[in-house]
């Protein structure tokens, strides 16, 4: 058997790994096989971007070698897949080869769309490439006061990133000395200051006690110099503009037809592309109505590294991805938080602790051993 | 009559049924209308509040065994 893994983000990395120890003696005796096509050959740990925008990480402490990361049984090329032909069990690949395969997993992940609302690329701060965070730390260290505008689109990467890197500014600015010159004010699509009720419920008395001012129902429409417009015919001044732009997914599965926007329509439990059986999908590529985030591609791919080496020892899958997804929250003052649910359990988060932000500063480290599949 | 996409969000927490929806309404063509399922009961308020200070238009809501479904109109 044939299993091609599109995507060596994590997701695509746990996956492998996972199905390569489970699947030991079926490589071993050549009866299957299991090939990674990637866009690069480094692995980035994205969460370290929010780090690096409030420069608390350097760079190159988000890279490894993603060949050091995967299982010696993986064959593994840099060679981005550029088209699909579904029907014929094969992609085809910018070097111009053809591979085949008798499952594919598709996990190219997302992408921010910042052109698609005018101005933002422009006039906003973003953090979701290496080179925007690092633009965005050198906009802030250049900031003498004023006022700071954080503004939100949808769908994003990271549903926690648009509090943490509001508390984060809160820390940055006040270890410069500078925080009583920035009036901070933070905008949010929805009715509330997050979309998990328990979490919004959290934040807000926080943002009261800390003096940021809010809105809500503030989707980004327009970005001009100083001032962002929202859909709902409001407008926030500004000085300086962070952003969590809107996402989409991979371009080449939106010229490939395979999903709106680039996300696939994806079974909740099963993982499968709707209409296909070997065809399955993971993380920020599926069009499921969960948290775009690395837990839940982590365990989403858990829960398909079981499934596809049963389909391919036994035929069958056996069992379901229950929706889980896992989220620390960076709370500033040293703090953190985080909150855990599944498709039936809503989550319940705790009071933050001192103790929880040192697990997740040491959570940035310990990201290797969970992309190797052993955490 | 115009296209109707269901946005299944039921037994989801994050994002939610409404950022299911803004995400869904940036993809659909003005005309298009859009069926969202729910099982937030805060959804048949802050759905409506949504579309109305947008200026889309909210053409049915009703709830079934805990299931809310409410149907939207993309205006503009």
């Amino acid at each position: 058997m044939k299993i091609l893994i599109v995507g060596g983000g994590m997701g695509g990395t746990i996956l492998a790994n996972n199905l390569a120890r489970k699947m030991r003696n079926e490589l071993k005796s050549g009866k299957t096989s299991i090939t990674m096509l990637s866009a690069s050959d480094k692995h980035m740990y994205q969460p370290g971007l929010l780090y690096v925008a409030v420069g608390k990480m350097n760079p190159s402490e988000m890279y490894r070698d993603q060949v050091s990361l995967l299982e010696p049984s993986i064959e593994f090329k840099v060679d981005p897949v550029t088209e699909f032909n579904l029907d014929d069990n094969n992609v085809k690949a910018k070097s111009g080869a053809t591979y085949n395969y008798d499952i594919i997993v598709i996990a190219t992940g997302s992408r921010t769309h910042a052109e698609g609302t005018p101005g933002l690329a422009e006039y906003a701060e973003q953090f979701y490439t290496e080179a925007d965070a690092v633009k965005m730390y050198k906009k802030l260290e250049a900031f003498e006061g004023g006022k700071v505008v954080v503004a939100v689109g949808v769908p994003h990467k990271c549903p926690m990133a648009p509090l943490e890197i509001t508390f984060m500014l809160v820390d940055y600015f006040k270890q410069r000395g500078i925080w009583d010159k920035v009036q901070l004010h933070y905008t949010y699509p929805i009715g509330r200051t997050h979309s998990l009720e328990p979490v919004a419920k959290w934040a807000t008395p926080e943002f009261e006690r800390l003096g940021i001012t809010y809105e809500t129902f503030f989707n980004m429409k327009e970005v001009n110099e100083n001032v962002v417009m929202s859909e709902e015919g409001t407008e926030a001044e500004y000085d300086l503009l962070i952003t969590v732009p809107a996402h989409k997914g991979m371009q080449v599965i939106e010229d490939a037809g395979l999903g709106a926007g680039g996300f696939i329509p994806t079974d909740r439990k099963r993982l499968n592309m709707e209409g296909r059986d070997n065809v399955y999908v993971l993380g920020d590529t599926t069009n499921l109505p969960i948290s775009k985030a690395g837990s839940t591609a982590h365990f989403e791919a858990e829960a398909l590294s079981e499934n596809i080496a049963s389909i391919a020892t036994i035929g069958t899958a056996t069992r379901d991805y229950d929706g889980k997804v896992f989220c620390f929250i960076e709370a500033g003052d040293g703090k953190a938080t985080y909150a855990m649910f599944n498709y039936l359990t809503p989550p319940d988060p705790k009071a933050p602790t001192a103790g929880i932000h040192m697990f997740k500063t040491a959570y940035n480290k310990m990201y290797w051993a969970s992309a190797r599949g052993l955490l | 009559m115009a296209d109707r996409k269901i946005v299944d969000a039921k037994n989801t927490f994050c994002p939610g049924p409404l950022m299911e929806l803004i995400a869904n309404m940036k993809q659909a063509e003005v005309g298009d209308e859009l069926l969202v399922l729910s099982t937030d009961e805060g959804s048949a308020n802050d759905i409506p509040e949504w579309i109305n200070k947008v200026g889309h238009e909210v053409i049915e809501s009703s709830e079934d065994a805990g299931v809310w479904s409410v149907v939207v109109k993309k205006i503009k």
